[in-house]
């Protein structure tokens, strides 16, 4: 589990966080939700500890980032799996050694094992026979494919996504959403997925932290988010012409 | 101006810190150091060799245009200074110059692309010291492949040299030799040269790869980063090569 209580950060005269806590659960998708500019990205790298809070904590379990030794950070760092939004595949590495990359750097595994945990892992997102092609020659979707299956394949117990389908069609996105919420039932771990697209925190979303300005303004289900009451809620889900006609049938 | 100026020597000083740590696994720093070897100075032997032996060629006309009009100054007398001249200026700070351009501009934007694509941030995420990860192989690459590009370049240097002035009758070919080889004090000024070939390098290599790693932006700032490197670069090589000849030299 991890939790964020009152989380501070600010840039310069830009005060981007202003006192966030949200509690992280186990075996679900926790999604971060919001407008361009509400704090998810910044939310989400303070979390990760890539920036530091200028006030409140991060607690992972019952450890607190910022009270970490440097050699404790290092390895809670290959606790953490990463999904980011273009994927950051290294190109001068093919598929399958990008996906080994975090095995090679990290672990004691052998030869042997390395090469089924990366089969494992490709089979898991679907990947087989993609291993010799370069991020260049893939499409997106197989690129975040690849993405998650580097983020997981030292098996971590939390996941992070910043935006996992965003440039990726319908079909695909849905693909990535269900893969996401799929690993994250399948080895228990806590997943952070932000995005702003609608169609995921339907589809995925066990747990849903909505942003605005800063801060937290709502949290629920993806059951509950269309029926959520808050204005700024209904204002950012019923944007869209498709989720007005939604709220009107579902008024019906 | 001045404070961005201290700003960014005490960024570099910063960044070196991380890049000299021991890697997190040698294996992978010897597969990246192999690599970088072949990216950074085997891809760099051709145009050395051009350059060298035209510069040689170059140097050996200029001087005999200078010297030629004295008839009782020996013909092995220009090969001698081109030898001088060669070993101590062009060989090690030419060469060093033009390798800043084409492997500076080449670490800048390798590190700079990796940078707006977030691969550095993924490399951070899991853990990794990526300024050691990615640019220690590069610097002790340089530092390693550097010098033999160098020595390279002497010997083709004093090649073109003899060529250049047996092939247009200004010095023959077994005179030249005979200059290269007057008052030739062994290992001095080829340990000068190195010496400055080894902090050229070490420039080149942490210089561009500063400029490259600090990149913020996009596609449009990792060219700036690019130009950037080189002219820093070339900056840093002319200034210590001013330290460096009044340190040694006059020492």
């Amino acid at each position: 589990m991890i939790q964020a209580k009152g989380i501070i950060k600010s840039f310069g005269e830009n005060h981007v966080l202003k006192g966030v806590d949200v509690d992280f659960y186990p075996g679900k998708t926790n999604l971060i939700i919001g407008r361009s500019g509400s704090g998810k990205t910044v939310f989400l790298k303070t979390i990760l500890g890539l920036f530091e809070p200028d006030g409140g904590s991060i607690h992972y379990g019952e450890e607190v980032l910022g009270e970490m030794s440097k050699q404790r950070r290092k390895t809670l760092r290959q606790e953490i799996g990463m999904v980011f939004q273009g994927g950051a595949l290294f190109d001068s590495m093919s598929v399958a050694e990008n996906i080994r990359f975090p095995l090679e750097m990290f672990s004691t595994m052998t030869e042997h094992e390395k090469d089924a945990r990366v089969k494992f892992v490709m089979d898991r997102v679907r990947l087989e026979g993609a291993d010799k092609l370069f991020p260049s020659e893939i499409s997106g979707g197989m690129q975040k494919r690849v993405s998650i299956a580097r983020a997981i394949s030292m098996n971590p117990n939390y996941l992070f996504c910043d935006e996992p389908n965003s440039g990726l069609d319908p079909e695909t996105a849905i693909v990535i959403d269900q893969l996401i919420q799929e690993i994250t039932h399948e080895f228990g771990m806590t997943t952070i997925v932000n995005t702003h697209d609608m169609n995921s925190v339907l589809e995925i979303g066990d747990h849903v932290v909505f942003m605005k300005e800063g801060h937290k303004v709502w949290e629920g289900t993806n059951d509950q988010v269309l029926g959520s009451t808050n204005a700024d809620v209904e204002d950012y889900v019923f944007k869209s012409k498709l989720f007005k006609q939604v709220r009107t049938a579902l008024r019906k | 101006m001045i404070t961005n100026f201290f700003e960014g020597i005490g960024a570099y000083a910063l960044l070196m810190t991380k890049v000299f740590r021991r890697p997190d696994r040698w294996k992978l720093f010897y597969r990246a150091l192999v690599k970088e070897i072949q990216l950074l100075g085997l891809d760099s032997i051709g145009i050395v060799v051009i350059l060298s032996v035209f510069m040689g060629g170059v140097v050996t006309i200029q001087t005999a245009f200078q010297l030629s009009d004295d008839p009782l100054i020996p013909t092995y007398y220009i090969a001698m200074a081109t030898r001088e001249s060669i070993t101590l200026e062009f060989s090690p700070t030419v060469v060093s110059l033009i390798l800043a351009g084409k492997v500076g501009s080449n670490v800048a934007s390798s590190l700079g692309t990796m940078r707006v694509s977030e691969q550095i941030d993924a490399l951070e995420v899991m853990g990794v010291n990526s300024a050691s990860f990615l640019i220690l192989p590069k610097i002790v690459a340089q530092l390693l492949f550097n010098p033999i590009l160098i020595i390279m370049s002497l010997f083709l240097g004093l090649w073109g040299g003899a060529m250049a002035g047996d092939l247009l009758g200004l010095v023959p070919f077994e005179e030249s030799i005979m200059g290269y080889r007057l008052e030739f004090i062994p290992f001095e000024n080829a340990f000068y040269a190195l010496i400055k070939t080894v902090v050229f390098a070490f420039i080149i290599g942490s210089v561009s790869a500063y400029s490259g790693y600090t990149v913020k932006g996009g596609a449009v700032e990792v060219g700036v980063a690019s130009t950037n490197a080189v002219v820093r670069s070339c900056l840093a090589i002319i200034l210590a090569n001013y330290l460096l000849t009044d340190l040694i030299l006059t020492s």
